[in-house]
């Protein structure tokens, strides 16, 4: 067998190993064409027109960017809801991303009766669905317990500005909630803690470190790319959740006969945009940690 | 034992408080669990609440002194939520349209999962960032195309309007999914699968027969995970179900309207009117399949990062 003999099964095989390669993914790449790609490109297609539905067919009337400019300039909700969105968002990904820490620290622990707590901690992702939470928000069940209606708070609230006193509302009343959500992150901190060597700990000791230096010096660096991924995790669940106000308002738009679907489009557009910016600054702002730690 | 007893009395009670080395100290277990204690009952809290309230009779409701504990066993407001929720139907229903379709989304994100951890081609980190964008694309941001597609094909409401992107690896929460398989399959020896290939098995024998039983951890995690995400996904199912089938959350969604339907207002005595004890009922039958499910299960949610091999990464 010459060189270049052996050179060409050399490519052959490569190029036969991408096929199989791709014929894994194929059934992949054709769904997300059909199902993600040509959906977003026609959907924003409709948010540059007036669209309206008949039994038959879809009549489209190009606009430019009327949709777009009636979501930011007029009406009266739609910036005041994404406003809310966004800083409910801000609020809520630090406390999910500090409790889920501290639950996972504990589970990551050696005590009796773990699997019992493990079982308890886990289980607001087995339950957590839009209209349970709907239900158990408007009965007051998620309150953070004896705080939201005692007197004192009531008038504390009050005394505030407005900018101020919705998100700190918004916290008091559904402290528990928020907490809900932080099921799957506690899991995947488990995961990174899980990763950390043993010996580490154990040189960490050998050099008098106490438990408390340990966290800050080898724990928290070691979870800085799984709380990237949490914070990221946390954004988008938090965003797609179905009792959303955004996401409820562009839904009833959709139907409504003043919204359309041209508008509700073009209002989906604006969130996601809204939505890869908190994405963008909460990345950019656990970056600098991350390239610390590493 | 006996080289501890060595050891002075006062050195031991120092050890016994404080702990050591090698041991935790009773005061650092008692602060342990006591916020162990204190945090889980915060966090169940609400479910207490629900179940608790889902008992009370009208009378409880109404007397302020009944708080945590209802004064008999009144399971009236089950029997009314059991009928206003038209349970057997919707139950049916949810179970169709949560396990059908996390069979397919389990099975082809394992495909995809395999073909990315095992096989070298080009362009495969154009694939992870596309995944990664279906996973952060809104669903408003695609689903009114898809739902007018299926409305013309005459698919709207049936369940094959969830079946079909699921088959397509586009389902519900997808790309997680995707990514659980990739890891898995990436954490695993890959030596069987050569030998395999030398014995001359084609590379779909070797991921029937060697790769999927080896990584049946990872299948099983990924399909109760995509059961749960499915049965509580309200968003997608409404829009592309309505008319057709109704799951449970759905139902429980229209509490309110379907309840004076069965029992108009104006009709029945003040005690049958909706009450909060009749919408926690309803909401308690609405998680109890899900709460049975886990409790059967739950090794498999407690422990799924060990079983599947995922790293964090």
């Amino acid at each position: 067998m010459t060189v270049r003999h052996r050179f060409r099964r050399e490519i052959s095989l490569r190029t036969r190993e991408a096929l199989h390669g791709y014929a894994f993914i194929l059934i992949w790449l054709v769904g997300f064409s059909l199902f993600t790609f040509l959906s977003l490109v026609e959907t924003f297609r409709y948010s540059l027109n007036d669209v309206t539905v008949t039994a038959t067919n879809i009549q489209l009337d190009f606009v430019e960017w009327d949709n777009y400019s009636r979501a930011l300039f007029t009406d009266p909700n739609f910036v005041e809801l994404l406003i809310g969105y966004a800083v409910e968002t801000l609020i809520s990904v630090p406390i999910v991303l500090i409790f889920a820490m501290i639950i996972a620290l504990f589970l990551n622990l050696d005590f009796r009766l773990k699997g019992l707590f493990r079982v308890i901690f886990f289980l607001p992702i087995v339950i957590t669905s839009g209209p349970v939470i709907k239900e158990l928000t408007e009965q007051g069940a998620a309150s953070a317990p004896g705080i939201a209606d005692s007197p004192a708070v009531v008038e504390f609230l009050t005394e505030l500005p407005h900018a101020l006193r919705t998100p700190i509302e918004y916290l008091l009343t559904t402290f528990i909630l928020i907490l809900w959500f932080s099921g799957v992150q506690i899991l995947i901190y488990l995961a990174g803690l899980q990763k950390i060597d043993r010996s580490v700990y154990e040189a960490a000791a050998i050099d008098g470190a106490s438990s408390w230096e340990m966290f800050w010096k080898i724990v928290l660096p070691a979870l800085s790319t799984t709380t990237v991924i949490n914070a990221v995790y946390t954004i988008v669940t938090l965003s797609h959740f179905s009792e959303n106000k955004v996401a409820r308002y562009i839904y009833q738009q959709t139907y409504s006969v003043q919204g359309g679907i041209g508008y509700a489009s073009a209002m989906a557009f604006v969130y996601f945009g809204v939505m890869v910016v908190l994405l963008a600054i909460v990345y950019l702002f656990l970056r600098q940690w991350v390239k610390r730690s590493n | 034992m006996r080289m501890i007893l060595r050891y002075p009395l006062v050195e031991r009670v120092r050890w016994f408080l404080f702990g050591n080395r090698a041991q935790r100290g009773l005061i650092a277990n008692v602060i342990l669990y006591a916020l162990l204690i204190t945090i889980g009952f915060v966090y169940i809290q609400p479910l207490l609440f629900m179940f608790i309230t889902s008992m009370k009779s009208p009378d409880d409701l109404l007397n302020p002194m009944v708080q945590w504990v209802p004064t008999e066993v009144y399971f009236g407001n089950y029997t009314r939520s059991y009928r206003v929720l038209d349970y057997p139907n919707t139950l049916l229903a949810s179970i169709l349209i949560s396990v059908v379709p996390s069979l397919f989304q389990t099975f082809v994100a394992s495909l995809v999962g395999y073909g990315l951890a095992r096989y070298r081609f080009r362009g495969k980190r154009l694939i992870f960032l596309l995944l990664l964008v279906t996973y952060i694309i809104p669903p408003q941001n695609t689903v009114i195309p898809q739902m007018l597609t299926y409305r013309d094909l005459g698919l709207l409401g049936s369940p094959l309007a969830l079946i079909i992107p699921a088959l397509m690896g586009q389902g519900y929460k997808s790309a997680i999914f995707v990514l659980i398989f990739y890891q898995g399959f990436l954490s695993l020896p890959q030596v069987l699968e050569e030998s395999a290939r030398l014995d001359g098995a084609s590379d779909l024998r070797i991921f029937f027969a060697v790769a999927v039983p080896s990584a049946l951890p990872a299948y099983i995690v990924s399909f109760i995970f995509s059961v749960v995400w499915y049965w509580n996904e309200t968003f997608l199912t409404v829009i592309f179900l309505e008319g057709g089938m109704t799951t449970l959350p759905m139902q429980l969604s229209k509490f309110t309207q379907a309840y004076e339907n069965l029992y108009p207002p104006g009709v029945v005595n003040i005690f049958d009117r909706l009450n909060e004890a009749v919408k926690m009922s309803g909401t308690f039958l609405n998680i109890l399949p899900l709460l049975i499910m886990y409790f059967i299960l739950q090794r498999w949610f407690v422990e799924s990062v060990e079983m599947t091999g995922i790293t964090g990464e």
